[in-house]
């Protein structure tokens, strides 16, 4: 009690510090205001140094007007007003807009002197502006343009600066104006050149690589030194970029081939159809945002768990269909069930272009997977964060219930041996709809994430088809761990592949590498070994 | 002894298939050209074209039936060996085109000049001569079968994983032809032919003449296929599909003899293809996509592999239900349908059409002479 007591006496006077602060403003504002109407070169220049000096808000709003020529006076009621593009009129004072203009309006004029004097009291107001987001933007303009004139202003600001990230930001465009000067002193520009060697960017190393020939050699040779400090940095920053790029599509790959590897690696079904049960997910995802949207808009950003179970459900339950109808017939018939099951993605895609036409639909992003952030010179958006850990997610969930499950443990034993299996009273029909529908289920929990990152369409499933067999067969058959590593190991090779020979052409070089790779090692990278090979 | 292997390969189904393909070949352009257009038997130059088109794909089935049906190799790829073989004739088509293009530039073809491109890729040079481009629809799907199956065979790369690495070869080349620096014409193609050998590619002689060509090239795809299939290599190839380590245990090279057939099977496709683009019009990347190649696939087993003939007439039938039922209404029921003909035709009739017949007749004929064991029918590969 007496602690909330305490915090709403210190709100309060600090209300009451800002009430008088905004008063005390207030009047050297309007003071300079007063002096556009006199219609006077020498009282405008005192009146825009009163502006630039008053810290009102407001300030920069006139300043901006006067350059843009859209300020204007009426001498007879000693009122300054800004035209707005539109054409109307608003009393700069009350800034409320003026209905009738009065009838001796007439546009504050400028001159060249004038014009320098905007320009400067412009750098400094927005160096100095109250909202840190436009005080970081002028950092940043002035750090672009390196211009002399904004040195006063910026060392003014860094001096009144109080926020760590505009602070280095003052001090970063300081450098780069210092640098760009001839009369700047030697210690000053070493010190410049360190700053910059901080910044470690590519517009550092533009600024470093580009000094002017009056550079004594001491800051030259700094700056060399800077250059390659900063280039070997952004190297290892852009494997980085890279690295968290290929860790992406290689969750991507992974989930999308996961369920495969199932179907495929553990059952030895061919499933062609197994990018459907993807696209059929991601449409689950679909039909889940629209009710959503229509009846509970409040429940949006759950949309994706509750369409997760949903997907889980709907696309094992017609992964179990696809298996007591078309697939048990053909076990042990490979060949023929790649073609049967091709004609039942014909037939699924078919259906869903049907029901929901053959453009992409919409998926929207969840708060809590939109956005970004950075790491050093890293972009990490949220999206492909959450499908990195749910991909892992589902791939250790998964081997948990290969492992420690009864029914991972009669998938198993139907898998090894299932004559024997059967013998020991495991009714392997229903394993084997259970494993296939699991496998599907996967594939359609893994169409809800990619419904995040890629366009919702009919052909979705087609995109990943290739990918997640190669996946699986690079990664070896039959081994979930394969299938993580060749997952990983291609999405990163991929993103590395790609700045020396472009997206598609790294692409066919990894395909190619592929089908190389599967004539040197035709079972995989991790082939089992012993008697489950000729099984 | 020439009588015997000629009589083998010869026989009586044999023979009344060709005599049919042959009477196709000579009347439908007879029909064509000599029947005046008011006449109920003539045949308009759109069928002509279209049945072209049905006969291209015929020996494509035909090359994959040799494979698949007698050989056990499921090829997902071998639209990408129809689409060089395309590629290689539209080359010399896009060069024949000279100085009538719209930069009516006498060597670049259109693209090339739309793309600023100065010069010819050393890969065009040649293909202005027709016999060079005739070899190269030969060569260029033939070596690509022989360096990809030189690598798939000897590391004994089978079934399921041939299939699939044989589709992501065509995907690979699907993503290659679409990029506009590989030289072909990127997602548009090659296409806006005027002639070949000096006849205007539009008229009504060439495209008749086309047709004739074709149904030529079926008859000799047709023969050379049963040739091998009733040699002594056939039988070591049917060897290799029903129990190829027990083959490879008596001696035979089995990559050697899987390597030859899938290189001449990848040449016939070539064949195909090249005869396929100047009655079509147009080649674009979007023919190697595995989606056709593996189409091609179920021609045969609608048709019934390892019957030859069934291979033809799965491509003929399935094309004209494709072409029946997507001109019409009936069009987004196509996909249904053909989805259909893929679960069916496996489930309920693993032999195809021409396998099925050929089961039931030798099945009436078993009954008929009772005191007789018939030949047990080769079990169907997998």
């Amino acid at each position: 009690m007496h602690l909330i007591c305490a915090r709403l006496f210190a709100v309060m006077i600090a209300l009451v510090i800002l009430s008088t602060a905004a008063v005390s403003w207030a009047a050297p504002f309007d003071d300079a205001l007063a002096r556009f109407t006199a219609d006077d070169f020498s009282e405008t220049d005192a009146g825009i140094s009163g502006l630039a000096a008053s810290g009102d808000a407001r300030a920069a709003d006139v300043i901006g007007a006067l350059r843009d020529g859209r300020l204007a006076f009426s001498a007879s009621e000693k009122k300054v007003y800004v035209k707005t593009p539109s054409g109307s009129l608003t009393d700069v004072a009350t800034g409320q807009p003026v209905a009738t203009p009065p009838g001796d309006l007439a546009d504050v004029r400028v001159n060249n002197r004038l014009r320098r004097a905007i320009d400067a009291a412009m750098g400094s107001l927005t160096l100095m502006a109250p909202d840190p987001a436009r005080r970081l933007a002028a950092a940043q303009s002035v750090f672009r343009s390196k211009d002399a004139s904004a040195l006063p202003a910026l060392d003014a600001a860094l001096a009144k600066e109080r926020e760590t990230r505009i602070k280095q930001a003052l001090a970063e465009a300081r450098a780069a104006v210092i640098l760009s000067m001839d009369d700047a002193s030697e210690v000053d520009k070493l010190a410049a050149v360190g700053v910059l060697r901080e910044r470690g960017d590519q517009e550092a190393l533009a600024i470093l690589s580009s000094l002017p020939a009056s550079t004594p050699a001491s800051v030259a040779q700094s700056a060399k030194a800077a250059i390659g400090s900063i280039q070997t940095n952004l190297t290892m920053w852009s494997a980085a970029q890279n690295a968290w790029y290929g860790l992406s599509l290689g969750s991507v790959l992974l989930l999308a081939a996961i369920g495969l590897a199932i179907t495929f690696g553990v059952m030895g079904v061919i499933n062609m159809a197994h990018g459907e049960m993807v696209m059929i997910g991601a449409y689950v995802t679909f039909v889940v945002q629209e009710i959503i949207r229509t009846t509970f808009p409040w429940l949006f950003d759950l949309s994706l768990l509750i369409a997760l179970p949903l997907a889980f459900i709907i696309a094992g339950g017609i992964g179990i269909i696809i298996e007591r109808t078309v697939i048990r017939f053909l076990y042990g018939r490979p060949l023929e069930t790649l073609l049967a099951t091709w004609g039942i993605s014909l037939i699924l895609q078919q259906a869903v272009r049907t029901a929901f036409g053959p453009t992409n639909r919409e998926v929207g992003n969840p708060s809590w997977m939109s956005g970004a952030f950075e790491v050093g010179h890293l972009t990490i958006t949220y999206n492909r964060l959450w499908i990195i850990c749910f991909t892992l997610a589902v791939f250790v969930a998964l081997l948990a219930l290969l492992r420690l499950t009864r029914l991972g443990l009669e998938m198993r034993a139907v898998t090894q041996n299932r004559t024997m299996a059967a013998s020991m009273g495991i009714r392997t029909a229903r394993i084997d709809a259970l494993t296939f529908g699991l496998g599907s289920g996967i594939a359609g929990i893994a169409g809800v994430a990619l419904s995040q990152i890629d366009n919702v369409s009919p052909n979705l499933g087609q995109s990943y088809i290739i990918d997640s067999f190669l996946v699986v067969v690079f990664g070896g058959v039959g081994n979930l761990w394969g299938t993580l590593v060749a997952a990983f190991t291609l999405g990163i090779a991929n993103k590395f592949l790609e700045p020396f020979a472009g997206a598609v052409l790294g692409k066919i070089l990894i395909l190619v590498f592929i089908i190389l790779f599967i004539q040197k090692r035709p079972r995989g990278l991790f082939a089992l070994k012993g008697r489950a090979v000729e099984a | 002894m020439i009588g015997g292997p000629l009589i083998r390969m010869l026989d009586r189904g044999a023979v009344i298939f060709i005599v049919i393909i042959a009477a196709i070949g000579i009347l439908v352009p007879l029909l064509n050209l000599l029947v005046p257009p008011d006449s109920p038997f003539h045949v308009p130059t759109y069928l002509v074209a279209l049945w072209g088109k049905y006969a291209c794909y015929a020996l494509l089935a035909l090359s994959i039936d040799l494979i698949w049906g007698y050989c056990g190799i499921l090829s997902l790829g071998h639209g990408a060996f129809f689409a060089l073989g395309g590629y290689a004739m539209g080359m010399y088509l896009m060069r024949q085109i000279g100085t009538r293009g719209v930069y009516a530039d006498p060597i670049l073809p259109d693209f090339m000049v739309f793309l600023n491109w100065k010069e010819l890729p050393f890969f065009w040079y040649g293909f202005q001569h027709f016999p060079y481009a005739l070899l190269m629809v030969l060569l260029v799907p033939g070596a690509l079968a022989f360096i990809f199956g030189w690598f798939a065979f000897r590391s004994r790369v089978t079934g399921v994983y041939l299939s699939i690495i044989t589709q992501a070869m065509t995907f690979a080349l699907l993503l290659a032809f679409f990029r506009n620096d590989f030289g072909f014409g990127g997602n548009n193609g090659l296409t806006d032919f005027k002639d070949i050998l000096g006849f205007n590619i539009q008229a009504q002689g060439t495209r008749a003449a086309l047709f004739a060509l074709s149904c030529l090239a079926l008859i000799l795809g047709f023969l050379v296929c049963r040739w091998i299939v009733t040699s002594k290599l056939g039988k070591v190839l049917v060897a290799i599909r029903d129990a190829e380590a027990r083959t490879r245990f008596l001696g035979y090279r089995v990559e050697s003899y899987k390597l030859f057939v899938f290189t001449l099977s990848a040449c016939i496709a070539g064949i195909a293809g090249a005869l396929y683009v100047p009655q079509v019009g147009i080649i674009n990347p979007s023919e190697f996509s595995p989606a056709n190649s593996i189409e091609a696939v179920i021609w045969v087993a609608v048709g019934g592999r390892g019957t030859l003939s069934g291979a033809i007439i799965g491509a003929v039938l399935v094309n004209y239900a494709k072409t029946y039922f997507t001109s019409g209404f009936l069009a987004p029921y196509w996909l249904f349908l053909l989805g259909l003909l893929f679960v069916l035709v496996t489930l309920l009739l693993p032999r195809g059409i021409v396998g099925t017949w050929r089961h039931w007749s030798a099945r009436r004929r078993e009954q008929a002479e009772a005191d007789k064991t018939a030949v047990p029918e080769p079990r169907p590969a997998e």
